[in-house]
């Protein structure tokens, strides 16, 4: 932090004037300012930081009287195949994976269809780019329920049309692979305009005078976006795709909501829901619930960084 | 200057290609706004009509679904769950956005020994996922006796640093001679935030009240952990209505309908600005 040139009233000392504490004011004045927020931060950040992985080194439940210390029990029985929660941990663990790999190229590549599409030039502009992103103002509770009716076998809006055009629609949320390819199309719908407002939002920084120029030398539109716009978009292109795939790691409440986690045995309960399942139904399982959900945290973590290193290197 | 775009296309030119562009864009269109539709057709249906009832307008239109649940002699609590996400939401919104403009103000205008270290403490824990954190604070507003209150259900996100961070960053773009002349006429720091710093801060505190509004209200998962019965929000109160009203979609639309119209309808009338709010958060954050 370099002083700003001409901010040195006579009344500060010293040439770093506004940031340092003025005369006659009080040591701990700054730290009134932080303290408020900082002791909910200490508090629910703080802690729960430490504490998550404290508490999975206990057999914590709430039906149990006793909670003892068990060491990295709660990690052992992920990766032992004969406890009851390696399998469904694991699967759960793929399926999330899997949504992430459907779901980002899709999330991401339609956003940037529609922020092509809403950068040409014409009336109600505004009108599509608005109605495109309304959705993503909605809770995923909201999304998830209209989605589980638009999607039921009877009476739902997309089998009723079916029927009425004589194709018989299959069982869309207790079959795979239509339970996925249904919560896919639900999230597409839900928050591709945030993707979608973002890279519209890229597309107009980006210089008009490429793009002369490009027409100039005889560049197609195709090829105008090839070496123009996805170039000069990749930055924000690492912004939306690290922040696609952490969402989509997050994924819970849309199969809670539709499939209910099947097809019959948890074929779409992602890693989330299951230690969900886990720590808060059934026999409250938090400590091995909160086991999972450090693991789970630590394969993110390692996930966005190869992201943003793949993207570093594909920059330089 | 309009926000114009510059494809190749200019208006006038190339009809066909102009009506093709917008056949496409109406499609798209229909793919967002029909389901929006069908959800409050069918919260205007009875019970049997919902199923029935193949039309979009419904052939006998009732508010019966709304009143069933909103009820207060009823079986479910819609009621207080939608008074408890407005209080939520909008205390939760006021003082999430007074403690983090608070404390991004020392941030950026104040050196004070530990600045550093804490401020990468913050950014820190803005890159850790949010799921190692459920069970612990879970377990922290269990101890602190606050399961299913108001205030467990506002804690999480008022510890949340992104306003800190967007805020500062706004604060920094501030001018210091401003502040220097609210000071030379002797306020102290506290006035010059309250008088100098806030007034001009207004767009920033208004795009993050927007974002943190949007974020309170809509919150699924920490009150389905947080909260049951009526003390919990309309997001995981939906959920408890399609376990218990299986197979009536009406009264569930009806529900889904209240839970999206206050911010659809906000969403209306400030719709461009709230757009550039989630942008300009977005890539900032």
């Amino acid at each position: 932090m370099t002083a700003i040139p001409g901010a040195a009233a006579p009344v500060t000392r010293g040439g770093d004037t506004q940031r340092r504490r003025r005369i006659g004011e009080k040591w701990y004045t700054p730290y009134l300012f932080v303290l408020p927020h900082l002791l909910v931060f200490i508090g629910l950040i703080g802690i729960p930081f430490v504490f998550g992985l404290w508490i999975s080194l206990f057999a914590y439940d709430q039906v149990s009287p006793s909670s003892p210390f068990v060491g990295l029990q709660n990690y052992i029985n992920l990766i032992d195949p004969q406890s009851i929660h390696f399998g469904f941990f694991w699967q759960g663990l793929w399926n999330t994976v899997l949504f992430v790999i459907l779901s980002t190229p899709t999330l991401v590549g339609v956003g940037l269809l529609l922020a092509v599409l809403l950068n040409n030039r014409f009336r109600g502009r505004n009108f599509f780019r608005g109605l495109y992103f309304a959705p993503w103002t909605l809770s995923v509770a909201v999304i998830g329920v209209l989605w589980w009716w638009i999607l039921q076998d009877q009476g739902g809006l997309i089998s009723n049309g079916l029927k009425g055009i004589g194709i018989t629609p299959p069982s869309w949320l207790s079959s795979n692979p239509w339970a996925w390819i249904s919560i896919l199309v639900a999230t597409v719908w839900w928050t591709v305009g945030f993707n979608t407002i973002i890279l519209l939002a890229g597309i107009q920084a980006i210089s008009l005078d490429l793009y002369e120029a490009a027409s100039i030398d005889g560049a197609s539109r195709w090829q105008q976006f090839r070496s123009i716009t996805v170039p000069s978009l990749r930055p924000i292109l690492l912004l939306v795709v690290t922040l696609q795939v952490i969402a989509s790691f997050n994924l819970v409440g849309q199969p809670q909501l539709m499939t209910g986690g099947g097809p019959p045995v948890n074929e779409t309960t992602p890693v989330l829901l299951y230690i969900y399942n886990t720590g808060w139904t059934g026999r409250y399982e938090l400590g091995e619930a909160a086991a999972m959900a450090m693991v789970v945290a630590l394969i993110m973590v390692v996930v966005s960084v190869i992201n943003f290193r793949f993207f570093a290197s594909e920059r330089a | 200057m309009r926000p114009a775009g510059h494809g190749t296309s200019r208006s006038g030119r190339l009809r066909p290609a102009r009506i093709g562009l917008f056949a496409v864009l109406i499609l798209i269109a229909l793919f967002f706004i029909v389901p929006l539709l069908w959800m409050v057709s069918t919260s205007l249906k009875g019970p049997t009509d919902a199923i029935v009832d193949t039309g979009w307008i419904p052939q006998r239109p009732t508010f019966d679904n709304f009143r069933q649940i909103l009820s207060t002699s009823g079986d479910t609590p819609v009621f207080r769950w939608l008074l408890n996400s407005a209080i939520v939401s909008g205390v939760g919104t006021l003082l999430s956005v007074l403690l983090t403009s608070l404390s991004a103000y020392a941030f950026a205008r104040i050196d004070f020994p530990g600045k550093g270290l804490l401020f990468s403490a913050l950014i820190t824990t803005l890159l850790l996922p949010s799921v190692m954190f459920l069970v612990p604070q879970f377990l922290v507003i269990n101890w602190l006796g606050l399961y299913n209150t108001i205030p467990a259900l506002m804690l999480p996100g008022l510890a949340g640093v992104f306003g800190v961070f967007f805020m500062r960053q706004f604060f920094l773009g501030i001018p210091l001679e401003l502040e220097e002349a609210a000071y030379v006429d002797g306020a102290n720091r506290f006035r010059t935030f309250r008088s100098v710093v806030l007034p001009l801060a207004r767009p920033a505190i208004a795009t993050l009240s927007v974002i943190t509004f949007l974020a309170f209200w809509n919150d699924y998962l920490w009150p389905l952990i947080a909260c049951q019965g009526d003390g919990c929000t309309l997001p995981p109160g939906l959920a408890t209505l399609q376990g218990q009203f299986t197979a009536q979609y009406g009264l569930l639309m009806a529900g889904a309908v209240l839970a999206a119209i206050p911010v659809l309808v906000v969403y209306l009338v400030a719709q461009r600005w709230i757009v550039q709010s989630v942008t300009s958060a977005g890539i900032k954050g």
